[in-house]
């Protein structure tokens, strides 16, 4: 390896110095104006090491991640500061110096690695891209290295993965190749963008065990964005908090989840804590769905096998599982939108229609469903008060004053003002949209709603106001969820009963703390001990006690 | 809500041009300083105080000869897009949304109507049916269908699978509300775009069907069949038969302008506000 410039390697690799990034935005009824994203940010980090960067969402960790490549995304300014890296000031250094840069002192590894690779092209082709690019290695000389960090990453037959397009890998092996990627130009730093909050629990824990590993082994300095705080724990040295684009706390990585000092890291460290008493299941359930069976592909794909879980008026079911068990499969046999091919779904006493269309209006009424990406589940066209009006319109023949009035009734009861009933979702903030699909589904009065990995998509605190909203609604209209998701966080602090789903069939069902409780079956076990507790060290112990390997989706 | 400074200078030109078109077109009769089918003067004159544009091939004063042919033209052209398009759209959002053996059916027959030359195809029909206005609309209409369905279709596929209509669907409404309040708001944009070229290609198809001698029948005035009566003077080097290909130009450019600037303000999810 004889790249320019080795033997006069600084210690610190990183230094920013009081970034600055401004960006133009367009507010409703207002002229354009300037808005800053990061004020007055620094940081240092020295060479091999990692450093996390974490906040909700719009607090500018993956502005400030990008800033280290000199690159803004989407209009945005870099507008003060310096960004000095190896020695020198990036942002000084101008186009081709900052082309010289990329891929090779700094690589970057997306989000969502499926949207991020070039569907055309083969996954070796875009690994190795980097480093011919900029010639750091011949192509034989970096493909034995993309092989060698591939069984470095535990992908499976390293050796031919290479030759794979992206849509024949399963995600966690994609957001994997996507590391070997960014390590495979050899660079001295890896910008990691939240590179396991798309996946599942199950596989999340491998991925993350695979980069700590890379790390280690190439001694590569990394800035972890993410912003769940079990994670970070797990690969970070030191970890910075941000809010707002300001800097809120910047510690080591035991400091900062053992002993926070600032009020916003307390409030991220325990952020999942509602206090749920489960409720005793009734003798009545108002909703049974009995031994379905369900396929895609006329009966080839059996997605459902033999199912059969209860229903409690005002209680939450709670159906956990990784993604491909089935559970939205369920939803959608028990919404009719896939008809089940056997077996049948019970609503107060009678047997509901297999196909939607041969549904009663009032069957429909009685279940609603909220969904998990709340920007495409509202029509971008219409305004806040047309979307909640709709059902009410639609159901209740409410028009005009009536049916503002109880628009108006319905956006206090999710906590937002009457301001909002001319906006358009684009308005609305990720926590907003989700707050009005739920005014949406109550508007129907329903028994049941079903959601379906409501918060998943939402920030942590964001996500805990949306669960308590939720249970609040329960108390106060009786209606019953049925509540799909893979975090066992939300689980715990909101269901009255779980249904655990493997591979298309329901392998422990139950009141919560029975299912909660050991002994458990190889799979909930697997399910448990992946959720990411805020302990160092956890990660190595997980792995080690696990019983059996994901099903790897 | 709609702010007058801040239209471009682009759709403004486009809108006056597009304006002027329009009040010549509507008000003719008014404007036109001489008779349809009146002879003034004498073969091919020059442009003059008396005869702005000049005479054409037979002596009628082509000013007056222009203005009557707009409003033949833009009539025709705008009954036949506005045909098309509530044809094409309206079948190609139901074809998306019913799917199954009407889409089919719908889709393979449209094939078979796109697998004609519209040129010839309309060369046929016309032939055999008598030559009036309604024929001309509605064959231009139907065959200009086509195109609008494919798009639409296209278009109207790929929302049909978005949640918001997953929503609606579990709510009951049917199909007509799908259509028409779930997926056409979504679908306006490329569907303007498209109105914009469509409305132009109507407007050439007929110029060249009139050319043809197919189209609007003399003595009435159209744009395709001015620039036919006078194309002989152009080997004398005269320059009637230029003014309304320029005609037929300007107006190109002018509607499209416009359209391009109702894209610009449908495109914004925030209402046309941000």
């Amino acid at each position: 390896m004889a790249k320019a410039g080795t033997q006069a390697k600084p210690e610190v690799l990183l230094d920013i110095r009081n970034l600055r990034i401004e960006a133009r935005v367009f507010p409703p009824g207002e002229a354009p104006r300037d808005i800053t994203l990061v004020d007055d940010v620094s940081l240092t980090l020295k060479r091999g090491k990692v450093l996390g960067l974490i906040g909700e969402s719009g607090a500018g960790k993956s502005t400030i991640g990008l800033s280290s490549m000199g690159y803004g995304r989407g209009g945005c300014r870099i507008t003060g500061g310096e960004v000095i890296l190896n020695g020198r000031d990036i942002l000084k250094s101008g186009k081709s110096g900052i082309r010289k840069l990329r891929g090779r002192e700094v690589c970057y590894v997306a989000q969502s690695a499926a949207a991020a690779f070039n569907p055309a092209h083969r996954l070796m082709d875009q690994v190795v891209e980097a480093a011919l690019l900029h010639g750091t290695a011949t192509r034989a000389e970096a493909e034995r290295r993309a092989i060698a960090l591939f069984r470095k990453l535990s992908l499976p037959d390293p050796e031919n993965i290479g030759r794979r397009f992206p849509h024949q890998v399963s995600g966690g092996q994609l957001q994997r190749v996507m590391t070997a990627m960014a390590l495979c130009s050899e660079p001295d730093l890896i910008v990691f963008d939240e590179p396991t909050t798309a996946l599942d629990v199950t596989t999340q824990i491998d991925v993350l065990a695979a980069i700590k590993d890379a790390i280690r082994d190439t001694g590569v300095a990394a800035l972890y964005i993410t912003h769940d705080l079990a994670v970070v724990a797990q690969v970070a040295d030191e970890i910075m908090v941000l809010r707002h684009g300001k800097l809120v706390e910047w510690g080591g990585t035991r400091q900062i989840i053992k002993e926070p000092r600032q009020d916003y890291t307390n409030a991220l460290v325990s952020v999942h804590e509602i206090e749920h008493r489960e409720k005793k299941p009734g003798t009545a359930a108002f909703l049974s769905v009995k031994n379905v069976t369900a396929a895609y592909g006329g009966g080839t794909v059996k997605v459902l096998k033999n199912v059969s879980v209860d229903i409690f008026p005002g209680q939450t079911l709670a159906v956990v599982g990784e993604s491909g068990s089935g559970k939205s499969t369920l939803a959608r046999a028990v919404t009719g939108l896939l008809p089940p091919s056997e077996g049948s779904v019970t609503f107060s006493g009678r047997t509901l229609a297999n196909r939607l269309a041969d549904r009663t209006k009032e069957d429909l009424r009685q279940l609603q469903m909220i969904y998990q990406m709340a920007d495409v589940a509202m029509n971008p066209r219409q305004t806040v008060g047309a979307i909640i009006g709709r059902p009410l319109e639609f159901y209740f023949d409410l028009r005009g004053k009536r049916r503002d009035l109880r628009v108006a009734e319905l956006l206090e009861k999710i906590e937002m003002g009457k301001g909002f009933i001319d906006r358009y979702p684009a308005e609305l903030s990720g926590g907003q949209k989700q707050r009005v699909c739920i005014a949406r589904a109550l508007a129907a009065k329903p028994k049941l709603i079903i959601c379906d990995e409501v918060t998943s998509a939402l920030d942590p605190l964001v996500a805990n106001g949306i669960l308590k909203l939720l249970l609040d609604l329960q108390q106060e209209e009786d209606v019953a969820y049925l509540f799909i998701t893979h975090d066992l966080a939300t689980v715990k602090s909101i269901a009255d009963s779980i249904a655990v789903m493997y591979r298309g069939e329901v392998v422990r069902y139950g009141p919560k703390s029975e299912v909660l409780k050991p002994p458990f079956d190889a799979y909930t076990d697997l399910l448990l001990s992946s959720v990411p507790e805020m302990e160092i060290g956890w990660l190595e112990k997980a792995i080690q006690g696990r019983r059996m390997e994901s099903a790897g989706n | 809500m709609l702010d007058l400074k801040r239209i471009p200078a682009g759709a403004w030109l486009g809108l006056v041009f597009t304006t002027l078109f329009m009040v010549a077109a509507i008000f003719a009769p008014w404007i036109a300083p001489y008779g349809l089918g009146e002879i003034v003067g004498n073969v091919w004159e020059p442009a003059s105080a008396q005869y702005w544009l000049g005479t054409d091939n037979l002596g009628r004063d082509l000013l007056s000869r222009l203005i009557y042919g707009a409003r033949t033209t833009i009539l025709i052209a705008v009954l036949a897009t506005a045909l098309s398009f509530t044809l094409g759209s309206v079948l190609g959002f139901t074809a998306a949304v019913v799917g199954g053996w009407f889409d089919t059916l719908m889709s393979r027959f449209v094939d078979l109507l796109m697998a004609i030359p519209t040129l010839i195809f309309a060369l046929v029909v016309l032939s055999v049916l008598p030559s009036t206005l309604v024929t001309l609309i509605l064959v231009m209409g139907i065959l200009d269908a086509t195109r609008v369905y494919r798009l639409s279709r296209a278009v109207a596929v790929d929302i049909n699978v978005m949640d918001f209509v997953e929503a609606a669907k579990l709510r009951g409404e049917g199909s007509t509300w799908i259509i028409f309040r779930e997926i056409l708001p979504n679908a306006l944009s490329p569907l303007v775009s498209e109105l914009g070229l469509r409305f132009i290609y109507a407007v050439l198809f007929l110029s060249a069907l009139s050319f043809l001698g197919l189209g609007v029948q003399p003595p009435q005035a159209d744009w395709g069949g001015m620039v036919k009566e006078n194309k002989d003077g152009i080997v004398f080097g005269i320059p009637a038969a230029l003014i309304p290909a320029a005609a037929i130009a300007a107006l190109a450019i002018s509607v499209n302008l416009v359209a391009d600037w109702v894209l610009n303000r449908t495109t914004s999810l925030k209402g046309g506000r941000g």
